[in-house]
């Protein structure tokens, strides 16, 4: 272990600016478990698809990020509700197997895992923006644009899904179905729909966390699965439903990542962010924000 | 009124065997005989039949070991490349210290695997099941790197592994590899039988109906479904434990490979995961179909296949080929 | 002697600042047939859940015949003779009705021979009414056959308790009787029986004792006439 207060500091810039990155990975996972109960471990897989439609977008057109952000957000929010629907008619309509649900989840995330395989083998993909090149100074700290740029457009993404949710009518819908969903019956409103439009905000955060993932750095396609274990736990640390939540667990994880790989091994990531699952789970199941 | 005593439709009982274990008795008997088979056929048979059926006997163990915990208890293990993996390199430590006959490392890796399934089930079989899939996903990912960073174990360059002589019944070492997967694979359809009759099976059939009903008609949940975990890991562990010598070069690609995390999941759930032949004609099934597969598609094709065929069948036939039977058996009464 | 079959003392329940349940003192004494009311929501079904040990209250303590069952889990509970059923009918769908039975007899009660668990569950079924529909999977079972359901398991447990959670509720009036009959029955065989309840008059028959919980906390405990007389019940659970 090589310590010195420099490594220290740097691995906690890096691990808070990552954390907000982080934090966008999460939120969908956030509204499709916290909120919907809905275990979808086929969410990092989205991201990916993400990342790859950036690519494309980048390769074929010479799309910047930004750009492939505006334009494919939308497909992410079409694709998440006719994704949902499905969803619903097959397994949640049936109520009683939650292994066929587990499992379908399981092979749709690998089915679109090997079909980025096939369709763009397994090497590393990148888009090298013009501007991520090159870093901030703010006094003794630099921070590099291909993360300080996924930090604040993570902030932006979590700022605007709470203001949705808070201040519009829909959004409020899903909050009270993340309550209770037979009160949201009652009061005439239709769960169903609202569940629906949660998970096409769901996964057009995921489209958009997975373009900011191949500004930070080349993907191939099994780094979804890396992904799995680090998004739930920040749902669970952030205490299921909260939004603020996550991004304080987002935040917190990747800083305990970063410390892991900086001060001792960088293979030890699953286990950290499984270790603080576990250890949320084994004392505070509310988690930090919880209800 | 009638004064008879006994009612009306007493069946038949079987002076040989009560109707209970006769499925029981199948298996053995038809793990016998094909276990003498296997023996007698010996080096007639051409290599590539071998290799086809090794990988399926394979999948029959791996998909029945998901099974008892997957299906009859309702917890989702992602992570069966990991247990299968730990037994792989159970067989390579043990193979580089000392020389030990293959069923020595068998024994030992079932005895790894199985506490590796009772400390997963330990920390998280009290929580919701999702959390105990993801724990199954992180302990794979984290012993592969664990394994890579082994220089002992080979690392990421992988290991050789050379088959011993062997003389005797056998023409040749994969002659007796394919045999004693014979054997393991009755064992474990036999294991999954017993449990499924046992009050395990009948305890775990509650918890996975409605696990809070369970507890309260006195069903010692948690217990129950480390019992389960820990023999699902064990007969995951066994199964990989011969692979070395199988396949003479080894590296964590191999044992922890795609197709073993898919496969495990997808050949249950196609066969049907009510019973202890459901994962059976899925490795049938599912195994044969990537044999001749493998020929015309790529590697990644074909496991793509394999997960469509998943997705397919769990939204349109949940109950599997099991689920099918049953239905064409009902209605034709 | 212990003449308290089941005790709770001082329970509280909170759901992250929820109060759920706070200082609630409860008795069942061996024999008695107690009667839980309470609006939605007041707590009965928390207070049952943490008798039962499907929760573990924040303060307070719990015993069962004589000994303190706090820390002991649900399933153990069950095999010393605390049976509940449930307001929602839990039954285990993928199997018929009796073995639905039938696991509580192995369980709790630890039979082993297939026999004997067999001729007891068909016993239990004439019981509750049932017999006919041995064979048959739980989800073409009526509203008052899944209560049915519910009983006969809590009953395959030999319970010394038997929490019996709304098991009346939505029954017509011949129904609710058939029900109540059988819980008297019961109780004359000597099953203690604490019944939740929201239909009063099934409650003020039965019941030798009233307990009324309302947001959480216990306002009365008495005789039925005396108890339904009480200004704060009345506003509680009756006037507003």
């Amino acid at each position: 272990m090589n310590f010195s207060w420099d490594l220290l500091v740097n691995a906690l810039i890096t691990g808070i600016v990552l954390g907000g990155f982080y934090a966008a990975t999460a939120i969908g996972i956030t509204i499709e478990f916290g909120m919907l109960d809905i275990v979808n471990i086929a969410h990092p897989a989205f991201m990916i698809v993400g990342a790859y439609l950036a690519y494309l977008g980048w390769n074929s057109f010479g799309f910047d990020p930004f750009v492939a952000m505006v334009v494919f957000a939308p497909f992410g929010l079409f694709f998440g509700r006719a994704f949902y629907r499905a969803y619903h008619f097959f397994f949640e309509r049936r109520g009683d197997e939650s292994l066929q649900g587990l499992a379908f989840f399981f092979g749709v995330l690998f089915i679109i895992e090997i079909g980025l395989v096939l369709m763009f083998g397994v090497d590393y993909r990148s888009v090298p923006a013009p501007y991520a090149g090159s870093t901030l100074g703010l006094g003794l700290i630099s921070v590099s644009w291909r993360m300080l740029i996924p930090f604040l457009v993570g902030l932006g993404m979590l700022g605007g899904i709470q203001l949705y949710l808070s201040r519009t009518f829909t959004g409020r819908t899903i909050l009270a179905v993340a309550q209770d969903v037979e009160a949201v019956r009652l009061i005439g409103a239709d769960p169903i729909r609202a569940k629906e439009i949660a998970f096409g905000i769901a996964t057009a955060s995921a489209i958009v966390a997975g373009i900011l993932l191949i500004i930070i750095q080349p993907v191939e396609p099994s780094i979804g699965r890396e992904y799995i274990g680090r998004t739930f736990a920040i749902c669970v640390l952030g205490g299921m439903a909260s939004i603020p939540g996550t991004l304080v667990a987002a935040l917190l994880l990747r800083v305990a990542e970063t410390l892991t790989t900086t001060f001792f091994a960088p293979s030890w990531s699953p286990a950290v962010s499984f270790g603080l699952l576990l250890v949320t789970l084994a004392f505070r199941p509310a988690g930090i924000f919880g209800r | 009124m009638s004064t008879q005593a006994a009612p009306a439709h007493e069946p038949r009982k079987s002076t040989l065997l009560p109707a209970r274990f006769r499925s029981g008795f199948a298996i053995v008997l038809a793990g016998t005989v094909l276990v003498a088979a296997t023996i007698l056929v010996g080096s007639r048979v051409s290599e590539y039949y071998y290799l086809a059926a090794y990988t399926i006997l394979q999948f029959i163990v791996l998909s029945t070991a998901w099974n008892i915990l997957g299906g009859y208890g309702g917890y989702v293990n992602f992570g069966t490349a990991g247990f299968f993996a730990a037994g792989c390199y159970t067989t390579i430590v043990l193979n580089k210290l000392f020389q030990l006959p293959l069923l020595i490392d068998m024994s030992a890796a079932a005895a790894i695997a199985g506490l590796m399934g009772f400390g997963t089930g330990y920390l998280t079989l009290r929580l919701r099941g999702v959390f105990f899939s993801i724990a199954t996903l992180a302990l794979a990912i984290v012993l592969q790197t664990v394994v890579i960073n082994w220089s002992f174990v080979g690392g990421a360059r992988g290991v050789y592994v050379v088959r011993p002589e062997i003389t005797g019944l056998f023409d040749s070492y994969a002659h007796f590899l394919v045999t004693l997967m014979v054997g393991l694979a009755t064992c474990a359809v036999l294991a999954a039988w017993a449990v499924e009759k046992s009050w395990i099976g009948i305890g775990l059939a509650a918890i996975r109906d409605d696990e809070t009903a369970a507890e309260t008609s006195g069903v010692p949940s948690l217990r129950l479904k480390l019992i389960a975990a820990t023999i699902s890991g064990a007969l995951m562990g066994m199964a990989g434990a011969p692979f070395p010598y199988y396949v003479t070069y080894i590296d964590p690609a191999t044992a922890f490979s795609l197709a073993i995390a898919l496969n495990s999941i997808a050949m249950p759930l196609v066969g049907g995961t009510a019973t202890w032949w459901g994962p059976v004609v899925g490795a049938f099934m599912l195994g044969s179909v990537q044999q001749i597969l493998t020929v015309t598609i790529s590697s990644a094709a074909n496991l793509f296949l394999v997960g469509v065929l998943l997705v397919v069948f769990v939204a349109a036939a949940p109950r599997g080929v099991v689920g099918i039977v049953r239905a064409w058996r009902r209605g034709h009464k | 002697m212990n003449v308290n079959i089941l005790a709770a003392e001082r329970i509280s329940k909170r759901f992250d600042g929820f109060a759920a349940l706070t200082d609630v003192d409860f008795i069942l004494r061996k024999g008695e047939r107690v009667g839980l009311i309470g609006p939605n929501g007041s707590g009965k079904s928390t207070l049952v859940n943490c008798l039962t040990g499907i929760l573990t209250p924040d303060d307070g303590s719990i015993t069962f015949d004589g000994a303190d069952i706090t820390a002991i889990p649900a399933w153990v509970r069950a095999k010393r003779g605390l049976a509940r059923t449930y307001q929602i009918p839990r039954p285990f769908r993928g199997m018929s009705v009796q073995e639905n039975i039938e696991v509580p007899l192995r369980f709790a009660v630890g039979h082993t021979s297939a026999r004997t668990i067999s001729d007891a569950a068909q016993f239990i079924l004439h019981q509750v009414g049932l017999v006919d529909k041995a064979g048959r999977s739980p989800k073409v079972l009526t509203q008052v056959e899944l209560r049915k359901l519910e009983l006969g398991r809590a009953l395959a447990a030999q319970p010394k308790v038997l929490i019996a959670d709304e098991v009346m509720a939505g029954l017509s009036d011949s129904e609710v009787d058939e029900i109540l009959a059988l819980l008297t029955r019961l109780n004359a065989e000597g099953i203690s029986i604490l019944l939740i309840e929201h239909i009063m008059r099934a409650v003020m028959m039965f019941s030798q004792r009233i307990v009324v919980v309302v947001a959480g906390r216990k306002i009365a405990d008495g005789l039925p006439d005396d108890v339904m007389q009480q200004d704060e019940v009345e506003r509680a659970y009756l006037g507003e």
